[in-house]
């Protein structure tokens, strides 16, 4: 457990000191839904009703950015070896790298994610369920982006076929997320889509960890 | 126990396959503790690749390999925690300090406490321990993958090139390590193609790249 928690530390510590990373993963998610509005055009009413889509699939895409470097950047400098040959459990040590780059890159994105809702005139009811979603849904996805990730280690234009992998995978996230908001905008009971959206979370939790430890080994052989 | 297994590192008709080409067969490592074993042989011999089967990084295509007479496969994270494994790559992060190094690598390796300090020491980087990886040399790089050997006990050591890029006095300084680990019962398994400090070792030669 120790050697887990070490490896979060350790992570945590690498984003600090080279902020412009995360940094530029926030950019992104600031500024791309400001294309949207270029783009549909100013109306409040147009921009309200595909806001909670649009922040939901900019966020997938800010997810993705980060997670090219999850495990190649390990592998590059011969850090992945010390990983797999670690007595630890490898499942427990994969799972620690997703759990930092949740923290150090879904943590931030949902920081900012309420100034990107105003910027697209989500309505004011519907806040409350957005932060929840972005809290249930980005573990997954950085759970089912570390499998692309392990399994794209050491693939030329990994970055390309990560995203291939994983955004077949994030669908149903996106669409239980935006089921949930929309109904807190329609006013109707988020609960269900929630629960669902926790589910997906537990799936990705206990299958994520083994599907990762695999890839990893073979690609340390 | 086996009766007829001898006590530290024993791998018998090991075999291995990369891509399809067989890099040895047959290869039989015996290392009793106290033992250091060079190995030696041209590039693509399978120095490396015999190492990271000693490791369990790679699976062997065919052959045993035991430790204390119980096979490695029977319970390879028992294998893991046994060893420290030196690669080609130095393994550090450009912004980590070394000390930060040495610690999260005592950690990763379960052990409860550690002494960064004398790890660092003991390859002349204690007045560098507290500069971050980027802005070493080479040589300083190296010796900082080194004293990670010295973060945590462990009595296999598997050395892939270890002096490269080494000055004379590193050199030394790694020859009292290996030397300290052998006198406390450690085994150490180390591919070169330089000459390697240490006494009395015994040299496996592997074959040309067949």
């Amino acid at each position: 457990m120790n050697a887990a928690f070490a490896l979060i530390a350790r992570d945590v510590k690498l984003a600090l000191r080279t902020p412009a990373e995360t940094l530029t993963i926030l950019a992104f998610f600031v500024i791309a839904p400001t294309l949207f509005a270029f783009g549909i055009g100013p109306e409040p009413q147009v921009l309200a009703r595909v806001a909670v889509g649009i922040v939901w699939v900019v966020a997938l895409l800010a997810c993705l950015l980060s997670l090219d470097r999850l495990f190649q950047a390990e592998a590059d400098d011969g850090s992945l070896e010390q990983l797999v040959l670690a007595p630890a459990p490898l499942e427990l040590l994969a799972l620690a790298k997703c759990a930092a780059q949740w923290l150090t890159t879904a943590v931030p994105l949902i920081v900012v994610s309420p100034l990107v809702a105003t910027m697209l005139q989500l309505p004011d009811e519907a806040y409350g369920t957005l932060l929840v979603s972005l809290l249930l849904g980005t573990p997954t996805l950085s759970l089912t982006g570390g499998i692309g990730a392990a399994l794209s280690v050491g693939a030329r234009k990994g970055g390309a076929l990560l995203a291939l992998i994983v955004l077949p995978l994030y669908v149903p996230v996106l669409i239980f997320a935006v089921a949930a908001v929309e109904a807190a905008v329609a006013g109707l009971p988020v609960r269900p889509h929630l629960f669902l959206l926790a589910g997906l979370g537990v799936l990705a939790l206990t299958v994520a960890p083994f599907a990762m430890a695999a890839s990893l080994r073979q690609a340390s052989e | 126990m086996n009766t007829d297994s001898p006590a530290g590192l024993d791998g018998r008709a090991l075999a291995c396959r990369r891509g399809g080409r067989a890099v040895f067969r047959g290869l039989d490592l015996r290392a009793a503790p106290g033992e250091l074993i060079v190995l030696r042989g041209p590039n693509g011999s399978g120095k490396s690749s015999l190492l990271r089967v000693l490791a369990g990084l790679l699976a062997p295509a065919g052959g045993t390999l035991a430790w204390d007479g119980e096979d490695v496969a029977e319970d390879p994270a028992r294998h893991r925690a046994r060893l420290h494994f030196v690669g080609h790559d130095d393994a550090l992060k450009p912004t980590l300090t070394l000390r930060e190094h040495i610690a999260f690598h005592a950690a990763l390796r379960g052990a409860g406490t550690s002494d960064p300090a004398a790890a660092l020491d003991a390859f002349g980087l204690a007045a560098l321990a507290n500069m971050p990886a980027r802005v070493l040399s080479q040589g300083q790089r190296r010796r900082a993958a080194l004293a990670r050997l010295l973060a945590a006990p462990a009595p296999l050591w598997l050395l892939d090139e270890p002096t490269n890029g080494l000055d004379a006095a590193a050199a030394d300084g790694l020859a009292r390590a290996v030397a300290k680990h052998r006198a406390g019962g450690g085994i150490v398994v180390a591919a070169t193609h330089l000459d390697f400090p240490g006494a009395d070792a015994r040299t496996l030669t592997l074959g040309a790249a067949r």
